[in-house]
C-alpha cells in the first residue's frame, strides 16, 4: 500500500513538472498559435537564474527567505526572456509558421549551446534548502519533500491562472482568444498585447518549473529544458491546445502512467506508453481531452 | 449631396494566386443601408474583409478605401473598429465558450461608457440569458448577440455580413426589424442574400459579379427590374418582405 502511495505521490510530483511547462505551452499555442520550441529554453533560463542567484544575488541564498528570493529571480528572468523572444522574434512571423518552428528550435539549441559555453556541459548541484532533500512520512510512505513542493506550487499555478483567465479582462480576452482571435481584434482589441503576456505567463511557469525541477532533481543541465519539453508536448497535445485544465489532467495522466509502468515494469516502459497514450488520443479525441478552449 | 461615409475605389484583393476582386469601386452613404449584393462566390465578404482589415496574411490587397478623410487600408484592424467600423462577420462568430455577458463585456472599450440600455432595449433577451454560455444559443440568438456586441459602441458605419444565413422565417423577421431600427442611426453596409430583407432594408444597391461591381444604383429601382435581378443575382425579386 505505501508503494502505490508512494508511486501516486511521485507521479504527481513528475505531473506537477510537466504541468508547470505545459500550461504556458499550451495557452501560447492556443492564443496565438505558436508552436514553441524555445519554451524549454525559458525553463533553463529560471533553472540557472535561480542557481546563478543562490550564490550571488544579494539576499538571496539556498534556504529559508533567501531562497525564495532566488526562485523569484529566476522566475523574473523567465519571463522577461520570454517577453524578449515574443517582441523580437516571434512578433514579426505570426501567421507563418515554418519560419517560427526554424526560429524557436535554433533559439532553443543557441540557449542550450549557450548555458554551456557559459557554465559547462556538466550537470551542477543545485543549491537547495535542507528540508527539501528530506522525506514527510505519508500514510506508511516516505515521500520527497521536493516531489510535495511541487505539487503545491503547480495547485497554486493551476489556481492563480484559472482565477486570472476567469476574473480579469486580459483573462477573458485569452479565453476569447483562443477560441476566435481574428473576432476577438475585430472588437477594437489589440490581441498582441494579449501575446506578450501569455508569454510572460509561460516565460515564468516554466521558470518555475526549472527552478523546482532544480530542487527535485537536484542538480542543474543545459539540456534539462528540452527533454520536458518534450513531455510538456505531449501533455499539451493529450489535455487540448489552449486549456490550462486540460493540461493538468493530461499532466496528471503522463506522470502517474509514466511512475507506475516504469515502477511495475521495466524501466523505460512508461515513456513508451506515454507515446501509446498520445497516439490513442489522437486517434479517438483529436482535439485533446478539453478541446480548444482555455479553461476547462 | 451628402459625403458618403465609406469610399472605395479600384479595390483588388488577391489570395493565394485567386484575383478575388478586380477594380472594385463604390461609395456607402451616410445614412441608411447601402446593399452589397452578388451570387455566391462573387467577392462580398472578401469585400467587407478588406475594408476592415482582414484580409489573410497570404492575400495582396491594392486600391483605396476611406471612411471620412482618413485611410482604412494600411491600419490595423482594432484600429479601424475603435475608430468607429463596427463589423459583424457572417456566421456570427461569437465566443461559443464563453457566457453572454462576457461575450458583451469583451467589447467593452476603456474610457467609454458601453450602451447597454440601448442594446438591452433591442435584444431583451440577451439581458435575460446573460449567464447563457452562447455556444448553447440558437442561431438568432446568436446572431442578436454578435449584432448587441458591436452596438455596445458608437460606429461611424457597420458592416453586416449576411445576418440572416441560416435563421428561420419569423427569426430572419426579427432580425430585420433590428436592422431597421439599427440604420435609424448609423449607415451600415449590409451583404445580404434574402432578398426579401434588402426590399425592406436597403436604400442603394452594389452589385458585384465576378470580382467586380455589375451594378450600383437605387436598391428599390433593381429589384422591381425582374429581369435584371434575375441577370445579376441569378434569382428573381418576387420575394414579399
Amino acid at each position: 500500500m505505501s508503494t502505490v502511495i508512494l508511486l501516486t505521490l511521485t507521479g504527481l510530483g513528475l505531473a506537477a513538472l510537466y504541468f508547470l511547462v505545459a500550461s504556458g505551452l499550451s495557452l501560447v499555442f492556443g492564443l496565438a498559435d505558436v508552436l514553441n520550441f524555445a519554451h524549454g529554453l525559458f525553463l533553463g533560463v529560471g533553472a540557472y537564474a535561480t542557481w546563478w542567484a543562490a550564490g550571488n544575488l544579494p539576499g538571496a541564498g539556498s534556504g529559508g527567505f533567501g531562497f525564495v528570493v532566488a526562485v523569484a529571480f529566476g522566475v523574473l528572468a523567465g519571463a522577461l526572456v520570454a517577453v524578449l523572444v515574443e517582441l523580437v522574434l516571434i512578433r514579426p512571423l505570426y501567421s507563418r509558421t515554418i519560419e517560427q518552428v526554424l526560429v524557436t528550435v535554433g533559439l532553443s539549441l543557441a540557449g542550450v549551446a549557450l548555458l554551456q559555453a557559459t557554465w559547462g556541459a556538466d550537470a551542477r548541484p543545485f543549491p537547495r534548502p535542507a528540508w527539501t532533500r528530506e522525506v514527510t512520512s505519508i500514510l506508511g510512505a516516505n515521500v520527497p519533500n521536493a516531489g510535495l513542493l511541487l505539487i503545491i506550487a503547480a495547485v497554486l499555478v493551476l489556481g492563480g491562472l484559472l482565477a486570472f483567465l476567469r476574473f480579469t479582462r486580459y483573462g477573458l480576452i485569452i479565453r476569447a482568444g483562443v477560441e476566435n482571435r481574428e473576432m476577438v481584434t475585430a472588437l477594437g482589441i489589440d490581441v498582441r498585447k494579449a501575446f506578450t503576456l501569455v508569454f510572460a505567463i509561460g516565460g515564468a511557469a516554466a521558470a518555475l518549473a526549472g527552478a523546482l525541477g532544480g530542487v527535485y532533481f537536484g542538480t542543474v543541465s543545459p539540456g534539462q529544458g528540452g527533454s520536458l519539453l518534450i513531455f510538456a508536448f505531449i501533455v499539451v497535445v493529450i489535455g487540448g491546445m489552449g486549456s490550462v485544465v486540460g493540461s493538468a489532467y493530461a499532466a496528471v495522466a503522463v506522470g502517474l502512467l509514466q511512475q507506475f509502468v516504469n515502477y511495475y515494469g521495466t524501466s523505460g516502459l512508461g515513456d513508451l506508453c506515454v507515446v501509446g497514450l498520445l497516439a490513442v488520443v489522437l486517434l479517438l479525441r483529436p482535439q485533446g481531452l478539453a478541446g480548444k478552449v482555455a479553461t476547462a | 449631396m451628402t459625403e458618403p461615409v465609406l469610399s472605395v475605389e479600384n479595390l483588388s484583393v488577391r489570395i493565394a494566386g485567386l484575383h478575388i476582386l478586380q477594380g472594385v469601386s463604390f461609395e456607402v452613404a451616410s445614412t441608411g443601408v447601402t446593399v452589397l449584393l452578388g451570387r455566391n462566390g462573387v467577392g462580398k465578404t472578401t469585400t467587407l474583409r478588406a475594408v476592415v482589415g482582414l484580409t489573410p496574411r497570404n492575400g495582396e490587397v491594392r486600391g483605396t478605401v476611406r471612411m471620412g478623410a482618413r485611410s482604412l487600408l494600411a491600419r490595423p484592424t482594432h484600429r479601424l473598429v475603435r475608430d468607429g467600423l463596427g463589423y459583424v462577420p457572417e456566421d456570427r462568430c461569437v465566443f461559443a465558450g464563453l457566457t453572454v455577458a462576457e461575450n458583451l463585456r469583451l467589447a467593452e472599450r476603456r474610457g467609454t461608457t458601453p450602451a447597454y440600455d440601448k442594446v438591452f432595449a433591442l435584444f431583451p433577451e440577451l439581458d435575460r440569458r446573460g449567464r447563457q454560455r452562447a455556444g448553447s444559443l440558437s442561431g438568432g440568438q446568436q446572431q442578436m448577440l454578435a449584432i448587441g456586441r458591436v452596438l455596445l459602441n458608437d460606429n461611424r458605419l457597420l458592416l453586416i455580413d449576411e445576418p440572416t444565413k441560416g435563421l428561420a422565417p419569423k427569426v430572419v423577421t426579427e432580425v430585420a426589424e433590428v436592422l431597421e431600427r439599427v440604420a435609424e442611426s448609423v449607415p451600415v453596409l449590409l451583404v445580404e442574400q434574402n432578398l426579401a430583407v434588402v426590399r425592406r432594408l436597403a436604400k442603394d444597391a452594389v452589385v458585384l459579379s465576378a470580382g467586380q461591381v455589375a451594378w450600383t444604383g437605387n436598391a428599390q429601382e433593381l429589384l422591381l427590374e425582374t429581369a435584371l435581378t434575375k441577370s445579376l443575382l441569378g434569382v428573381g425579386a418576387e420575394v414579399k418582405a
